[in-house]
């Protein structure tokens, strides 16, 4: 990095944050590349257990994809509103964010019990046990994500509100964004491909 | 978005984002489109791959804001999206798995 | 205001040069639980049909012999030096996140308890550190592997979050003037070390989550029986596991490269080759991990290719030896212990390395593999690598932590017994392991050829001991009456030679503007015509710096309680289903902990 780059970020604390957590994302991508890659081993080890052609129901995982992406959109136009120093407008982006984040997972608990009740659990097979881990660690993600966007939307009601409220709403974002585009190849690799 | 942090290149604006969300939106639908369609058989997967590829480019440089930002958190990502195919690529040859 | 001293103090320190005190002292508290470990295996194995130790006994040695060594004592160790010097030597007040710092130590201390605890419980860890399914899978009702599972998860946790600390610190807090190539080798060595763990504990983090679930759940990750493939755990470990070894040895490469020219007053030889060569190590580290797997079946092609990547990292590796060899060539020698050491180091590495290189042909390595010929390279690039390369870190900057210089002649005398303990340790391994004595077998019959060496190499491990003693015996007799130091003892050539012994809690007075590497050294000296070093006039090396008001972070308490959050919640996982509701006490504990912690402002007193 050019000695020129260094000194303009030097210190600044929003820049020393952003490069936190590209690091940190930098890490998670070897993490769910390792699930991934798990799975794609397994994905045809199906014992007695139901294949992925049987079980899967893409229309209704791209519906809840899609819904995903969209949060996507409402996280940046939450930050967007950051920029213009328009606490109303990004709490109602960010609130926004969280309930299609909460939607996913709705989709990915409905989906998963009717798994179940179709015979795939996490024990049935690899290509069970594989899957639910895959997808519950990126459900997780995205529950922890929902936490943030609520917590940070509430802390703009209270006196807690740091002047540099943009950068914390940027950073979520990034975390946010990050679990969406997971779920990109997830739905592709996964579930497009699996079928 | 903060004064102090330096932009290379100026960011989009609302309206620009949502055409953004338009054009993942299609993608998408031409995604699940494609899987349905029979006949064009082993082509399926390098299209959804490159399909996929596309969106995740799109949300990682547009919604993420690193084709704008300074070089170095782009470096720090691409380490990590490298590194993933090369080492997992190795370990699926060595189980006789191609893939793509 | 809460005063210097007592328990509460270094509970919520977010200072980096305290934090780097608690991982030393820790990590030196763990080196004698290892080292105990390793004597105790090699009192079983002195004579042919041991009984000091049982089988099970036995094999609870030597996996916690080597999760100790590896996990909780040269990794914080490292860690340790790490977070003392790494911000003085890049000019700055402290690391880019201090509590998240605190947390990491926290987080680290409590998972090496949660391991010790398993001793106390039932049983510890005998599975491998290397933990190899099925034999980690099986077994459920006995909870040692879960121990080991989470304890390496909760281990993981720490380092992943100082990497990200360090990382982010050396990109964004180097003192004006300070380029990365400008940076002291020590610190570049972190940062790949850094990068390492980024990208290798996350893979490892997987593997031991479908390990837990495997034993808990009954997944079918790693059972055949299920339908899943063991051969996967062990990728999913040596993409972990060899990084790691370089993780476990680049620091000490750090510290050989500023003790050297230091004490032989010239220039480290080649420093942009260094620095890369330490780069190549990282990234072709990550190329090289099925020389493990050599005899699991993988194939003639994945065989060859893990051969010749293996091979080719000896390049670099080399590069480094090199590189050191020129620094001394023609230096103006002082062999003082930190010398010494670092000399040893180069010694001992470079035979343990040549043994490597012999692992890395296949076939040979087939011979080689799960005998002690594995035993003796590994203890050579990591005893005597890490280890004497950590020691001599330790002697080089004991003045500087704490105001004292150890004492020459006892340190001599360590690094004597202790080169000459390892030597007779490890050095006959090599003809037991081609003698084919298998590893990990609690012992071994009589007329099988294997009695003398076994027993000259319990005899090493006894010398090596009484090295130990003798550190701690220098150690001791330094607090009671060792010589002052001053601010720069050994005619240093970095920055924390520029303040004083100890520093004080902000670092620098002023932060320094940086012309070079090896700035410090260019304040002091100038060269004539013929390279000799000339003192410069005191004037000449007033640097005026940046003056600022320094602001401090404060105190916090919340790290500590958010790991101790996270320890009842491993507690409770290893006690499923009963356990569910201690985990859930200890969620909430961490969730308090971290939400606090968000709350509260980095710098209590906050002026503009």
């Amino acid at each position: 990095m050019s000695a020129a780059v260094h000194e303009e970020h030097a210190h600044d604390p929003a820049h020393i944050r952003k490069v936190a957590m590209w690091v940190f994302l930098g890490s998670e991508c070897l993490l769910f590349g390792t699930l991934i890659s798990t799975f794609l081993l397994y994905r045809t080890r199906t014992g007695d257990g139901p294949t992925a052609a049987e079980i899967f129901d893409i229309p209704f995982t791209s519906i809840s994809s899609f819904i995903l992406l969209m949060s996507s959109l409402t996280m940046v136009l939450a930050h967007h509103s950051t920029g213009r120093k328009d606490w109303r407008q990004m709490r109602v982006w960010l609130v926004a964010t969280a309930l299609l984040g909460m939607t996913f997972l709705a989709g990915q608990v409905f989906e998963f019990t009717g798994f179940v009740e179709e015979g795939l659990t996490v024990t049935t097979s690899p290509f069970g046990s594989s899957f639910f881990v895959l997808t519950s660690f990126h459900g997780t993600h995205v529950a922890v994500g929902v936490l943030m966007l609520l917590v940070t939307a509430l802390m703009s009601y209270t006196g807690r509100w740091r002047p540099d409220a943009g950068m914390d709403v940027e950073l979520v974002g990034l975390y946010w964004h990050f679990v969406d585009i997971v779920w990109i190849v997830i739905f592709t690799v996964v579930y497009l491909l699996g079928v | 978005m903060t004064v102090t942090t330096a932009q290379h290149r100026p960011y989009p604006r609302p309206r620009d984002y949502w055409l953004i969300a338009l054009i993942l939106g299609v993608i998408t639908a031409a995604e699940v489109t494609v899987t349905y369609l029979d006949f064009l058989d082993a082509a399926v997967a390098p299209m959804l791959l490159v399909m996929a590829a596309a969106k995740f480019a799109i949300v990682v440089g547009w919604f993420m804001h690193l084709r704008f930002e300074a070089p170095i958190y782009r470096r720090l990502f691409l380490i990590g999206i490298v590194a993933v195919p090369i080492l997992f690529g190795a370990v699926l040859f060595t189980f006789g798995i191609l893939i793509g | 205001m809460t005063g210097n001293r007592g328990l509460w103090h270094w509970l919520t320190t977010t200072d980096h040069k305290k934090i780097g005190k608690l991982y030393g002292v820790t990590a030196l508290a763990f080196f004698v639980v290892g080292g105990v470990e390793a004597l105790l295996i090699r009192l079983q194995l002195a004579t042919p049909n041991g009984e000091i130790l049982s089988a099970d006994a036995y094999n609870q040695m030597f996996t916690m012999h080597a999760t100790t060594m590896v996990f909780l004592v040269v990794m914080p160790a490292a860690a340790a030096l790490t977070n003392y010097f790494l911000p003085i030597l890049i000019g700055a007040r402290d690391v880019a996140f201090p509590r998240l710092n605190a947390l990491s130590y926290w987080i680290f201390l409590f998972g090496g308890l949660f391991l010790t605890l398993s001793f106390f419980v039932g049983g510890a860890p005998d599975g491998g550190w290397f933990g190899y399914a099925p034999l980690s899978t099986q077994v459920p009702e006995v909870v040692r592997m879960d121990y080991w599972a989470l304890g390496l998860l909760v281990l993981g946790l720490a380092s992943v979050l100082s990497s990200v600390n360090f990382i982010t610190t050396v990109l964004t807090l180097r003192a004006p003037g300070m380029t990365l190539m400008r940076m002291p080798v020590f610190a570049w060595m972190a940062t790949v070390v850094s990068f390492l763990l980024l990208f290798s504990l996350p893979i490892i983090t997987i593997g031991l989550l479908q390990v837990y679930l495997d034993r808990n759940l009954g997944t079918a990750f790693f059972s055949a029986a299920g339908g899943g493939d063991p051969i996967l755990w062990q990728h999913l470990f040596w993409l972990f596991g060899h990084p790691e070894v370089y993780v476990l040895v680049l620091p000490a490469m750090g510290i050989v490269s500023e003790v050297l020219p230091t004490f032989s007053r010239k220039p480290l030889f080649g420093r942009p080759f260094v620095i890369f060569s330490g780069i190549a190590i990282g990234f072709m580290g990550f190329g090289v991990w099925a020389h493990h797997m050599f005899t699991a079946g993988l194939g003639p092609v994945a065989e060859a290719a893990f051969a010749l990547t293996t091979m080719f990292i000896a390049v670099p590796t080399g590069v480094k030896i090199f590189n050191w060899l020129g620094t001394i060539w023609g230096g103006s020698l002082r062999l003082k212990t930190p010398m010494l050491f670092s000399l040893g180091f180069i010694f001992l590495f470079v035979i343990g390395g040549l043994s490597g290189v012999t692992h890395s042909i296949a076939p040979a390595d087939s011979q080689q593999h799960d005998t002690y010929y594995v035993v003796a390279h590994f203890h050579y690039v990591l005893f005597g690598g890490a280890v004497f390369g950590l020691f001599s870190g330790v002697y080089y900057w004991w003045p500087k932590v704490t105001g004292k210089l150890l004492n020459e002649r006892i340190g001599k005398l360590h690094f004597w017994l202790m080169f000459i303990g390892m030597n007779l340790t490890f050095a006959p391994m090599h003809i037991l392991g081609l003698n084919g004595m298998p590893r990990r077998t609690y012992r071994y019959a009589e007329g099988l050829g294997l009695d003398l060496w076994n027993l000259v190499a319990t005899v090493g491990s006894f010398t090596i001991a009484a090295s130990v003693a003798v550190f701690f015996w220098n150690a001791y007799r330094t607090a009671k009456r060792g010589e002052v130091a001053g601010n720069d003892p050994w005619d240093g050539r970095t920055l924390e030679w520029s303040i004083s012994s100890p520093p004080p809690e902000h670092n620098f007075d002023v932060v320094p503007v940086v012309h070079s590497e090896d700035d410090f050294w260019h304040r002091k000296y100038t060269e004539d015509a013929s390279g000799n070093a000339i003192p410069l006039a005191a004037s000449a090396q007033a640097d005026p710096g940046h003056p600022e008001t320094i602001h401090l972070p404060s105190p916090s308490y919340y790290p500590v309680l958010s790991a101790a959050g996270i320890f009842v919640m491993v507690v409770g996982l290893v006690y499923l289903p009963w356990g569910l509701s201690v985990v859930g006490g200890g969620a909430v504990v961490t969730l308090w902990g971290l939400f606090g912690w968000s709350m509260e402002p980095l710098t209590r007193e906050d002026h503009g």
